[in-house]
């Protein structure tokens, strides 16, 4: 995706400037943006660093596992499908609160595994299923305790309170993983397999 | 609202010191882990940052050649009718196609208009509430060889641009 947009940016950008005038400000922000790359990316190295090693320690104690057995009563709403001893359901419900808790690095490849076993009970293997549909919209829904890669960036450049968003984040994600989870049990009842 | 904003302060404080009880409680080298964890968080930030360079070069230029003033000055009448504003219209198009891409122009957002503005604000929870959908469902469709996806990509657009509403009406209530 990438590969088409941004060279179509940078090439309408160059072109436009030359038109408009702004190739002095264009200029500027060639260097500027390279500055500002690593500006940020000293800033991530601190966050980023710091939330891993925290988030570590909540992967080695059986803290996952808690959260995860809380987690089996809403699991059941959105995968009636699945059977509570299910390999697949341990390894969704791991990734979902790899998710909550903001292990973007662990999610990714539990929720792989995840798709792997449940595509083994997939009778058509070309077509998702209502569990994998469900999953994945679960999945793009970024429900997250505590966006810190959004707090690292206001704090470096210096907001008043940083953390001033997360309980508007917790709502603007739960109104969206609500018209997603609808959205999506509308799709799994109209259209067929 | 100071109730929201207390617990949006006390949530990450609240956070580490039960990750970090429980560690103790478990009698897990808890600062061993730490590093164990943070050194991992190196790795991360160092594939990042090629990503992060080329999208702020195209992001840089974008802005200073006007194309984004252009489109902002094209589109504002429609939106501010609804009271969205078409400052942040650029990160909301690019928010589903690339999460480095739409994280500069976020800062970008954030550094120009200025972080504690309403459209900083807007910009923070829109990053914050929503995820790099195109991009999650190709690897997770492809990663099994799935062609047909009944429409999930609906489902998810429209979970995103819920999202994104109600962080604009979240942040007009609060500030």
């Amino acid at each position: 995706m990438l590969n088409i947009i941004w060279p179509i940016f940078i090439i309408i950008s160059f072109i436009y400037a030359i038109f408009s005038g702004n190739v002095e400000k264009l200029n500027n922000s060639i260097f500027e943006s390279a500055k500002n790359a690593v500006e940020l990316t000293i800033i991530f190295f601190g966050t980023v660093c710091l939330w891993n090693g925290i988030m570590q320690i909540a992967k080695e104690t059986t803290l996952m596992e808690k959260i995860t057995k809380i987690l089996q009563p809403v699991m059941k709403i959105l995968f009636p499908n699945i059977e509570k001893n299910d390999e697949a359901n341990k390894e969704m419900s791991m990734n979902i609160v790899a998710n909550i808790l903001g292990l973007g690095n662990a999610a990714t490849p539990l929720g792989l595994k995840a798709m792997k076993t449940l595509q083994k009970q997939n009778e058509k293997k070309d077509t998702l299923t209502d569990t994998m549909m469900m999953f994945i919209i679960i999945n793009t829904a970024s429900i997250q305790l505590i966006p810190t890669t959004v707090i690292a960036i206001r704090s470096s450049l210096g907001a008043q309170e940083p953390t001033k968003i997360i309980v508007p984040v917790w709502i603007a994600t739960i109104c969206a993983a609500i018209a997603g989870i609808i959205t999506a049990k509308i799709i799994i009842k109209k259209v067929k397999k | 609202m100071k109730i929201i904003n207390y617990i949006s302060s006390i949530a990450m404080p609240l956070i580490i010191l039960i990750i970090i009880m429980y560690g103790v409680a478990e009698k897990n080298k808890t600062f061993d882990t730490f590093l164990k964890g943070a050194k991992e968080g190196i790795e991360i930030v160092i594939n990042l940052f090629p990503t992060l360079l080329g999208i702020f070069l195209a992001v840089g230029v974008l802005r200073s050649s006007g194309i984004i003033e252009l489109i902002v000055q094209v589109i504002e009448p429609i939106l501010n009718t609804i009271k969205i504003p078409a400052q942040i219209m650029p990160l909301a198009l690019l928010r589903p196609i690339s999460g480095s891409a739409s994280m500069a122009v976020a800062t970008d957002i954030m550094t120009q208009y200025g972080v504690d503005s309403n459209i900083g604000l807007i910009a923070s929870v829109i990053m914050g509430s929503t995820e790099t959908t195109l991009y999650t469902i190709a690897i997770y469709t492809s990663s099994v060889g799935i062609k047909k996806t009944r429409c999930v990509i609906i489902a998810a657009l429209v979970a995103d641009i819920i999202g994104m509403l109600t962080s604009v009406v979240i942040c007009n209530i609060l500030s």
